[in-house]
């Protein structure tokens, strides 16, 4: 069953004709979109293909970093710059999936992938993405909440501004297979500190809801507060507000949220 | 459906097929130029059974959509083997009961390979995150990991 591949010299190209054909899928580093051709997928008509330099380009010397859509995690892991996004990008797949997957296909990687999208939630990316009609920036978090309805836009870039320090983000992912598995959950933590107290703190949960989600009520309880044991205790306390965690291979839904405030409190109070 | 016309290196040696939109690098190695030695296994990513290098990289095959080949140079077991000789990792998982039912075997040398030709003295830590991406069911890995180790340069109890 034979599909139409269409390669296009330019990303503009590309979105135009992924926004005019619901049957198309953008084909990046093939982890998601092959996969779904090998399961016989016959919803894909159409893959699209965009050789746009573009799209492989990082901009890291600065307090704000873009990543192209196209970037492989391969890539991040090499880029002495992007040492806050190591951890995550390091806990994805094998060394062969990381040279294929890429930082814009991860936003649509579905439970129990999508780990590098966990961290750049907590990070509160911001995403570039272009449609028929022009290109815009979409918050991460509106991004992922109508992330079925973005099939017809091409993403161009991601971009965060960089913590503060290597105390400011931290990463867990919780696998039962080391080092490479999918995940149980995963936990992304963005603490910023002023004046010795939480300003804009986020935290970001995997395979806790059907997307990636924040987890509102922990971020409440740590803000405006100094990192301490009862803050700490506080805000795993409230970690599993708002989530709806499914059951699946790896874990249950009653496993996930039992576990997810024992991995928070670790996480913030930087045990291993 | 239009077949579309693909070259590239295969182990060195310039090879041209025709293939159909959408299909994958492991049936073109496997059913257009008669490599058998990537394997299928899962066909999602999962196993590495099917690892071949591109340009000298380790990726998927079965992930791999055969057209983003053309031009580039892909390694598979097949071209591992110096002549009558078997290339020194071969020789080691051999030598070090590596293999058992020998499915993963392509993938776990070509993933060895991939290692050893950017890291020549891996640490056993190194070696384990090498073949994180493969898996076996036989072995319990250890043999593998000693393997490699040992193809590096006789550290296999490192």
């Amino acid at each position: 069953m034979a599909v139409t591949v269409k390669t296009f010299a330019n990303a503009s190209e590309a979105a135009g004709a992924l926004s005019s054909d619901r049957s198309a899928r953008y084909l990046g580093g093939g982890t998601l979109v092959m996969r779904a051709l090998n399961e016989g997928d016959v919803s894909i008509s159409t893959i699209v293909r965009a050789q746009d330099q573009a799209l492989t380009r990082i901009e890291a010397s600065g307090p704000r970093i873009t990543i192209g859509a196209g970037v492989t995690f391969a890539r991040v892991l090499a880029e002495r710059d992007l040492a806050f996004l190591h951890a995550p990008a390091r806990s994805i797949g094998g060394p062969a999936v990381r040279n294929m997957g890429t930082v814009g296909g991860n936003l649509f990687a579905p439970n129990p992938y999508g780990d590098f999208t966990v961290a750049l939630l907590a990070l509160d990316a911001t995403i570039a993405v272009q449609g028929g009609f022009g290109s815009r920036d979409i918050p991460i978090e509106e991004f992922l909440q109508g992330r079925e309805r973005q099939a017809g836009t091409l993403v161009l870039s991601v971009s965060c501004t960089r913590p503060a320090s290597s105390e400011a983000f931290r990463y867990r992912k919780i696998a039962r297979i080391k080092p490479k598995g999918g995940s149980v959950i995963t936990v992304a933590a963005h603490l910023p500190v002023s004046g010795g107290r939480i300003a804009g703190a986020r935290i970001a949960l995997g395979s806790m809801a059907p997307t990636q989600i924040r987890a509102r009520a922990a971020e409440r309880a740590l803000e405006g507060r100094s990192l301490d044991a009862a803050t700490i205790a506080a805000a795993a306390a409230a970690a599993t507000e708002g989530t709806s965690p499914s059951d699946n291979a790896l874990g249950s839904a009653w496993y996930r949220r039992e576990i997810v405030g024992v991995h928070l409190r670790r996480l913030l109070s930087g045990q291993e | 459906m239009t077949k579309i016309p693909l070259q590239f290196r295969h182990n060195g040696r310039d090879v041209a097929i025709f293939v159909d939109g959408g299909t994958n690098l492991l049936v073109a190695l496997r059913e257009l130029i008669g490599d058998m030695t990537p394997k299928f296994g899962c066909g999602q990513g999962g196993c590495g059974t099917c690892s071949v290098l591109i340009d000298g990289e380790l990726h998927l095959s079965c992930l791999t959509l055969a057209e983003t080949v053309a031009g580039r140079s892909v390694e598979t077991l097949d071209g591992m083997k110096q002549g009558p000789n078997l290339h020194p990792l071969q020789r080691a998982f051999a030598d070090n009961f590596a293999a058992q039912c020998g499915y993963c075997t392509p993938g776990m040398l070509m993933a060895a390979k991939a290692l050893l030709d950017r890291n020549p003295s891996p640490s056993r830590t190194e070696v384990i995150e090498a073949i994180s991406g493969n898996i076996c069911r036989c072995t319990g890995y250890e043999p593998i990991i000693n393997a490699i180790l040992a193809a590096a340069g006789g550290r296999a109890s490192a």
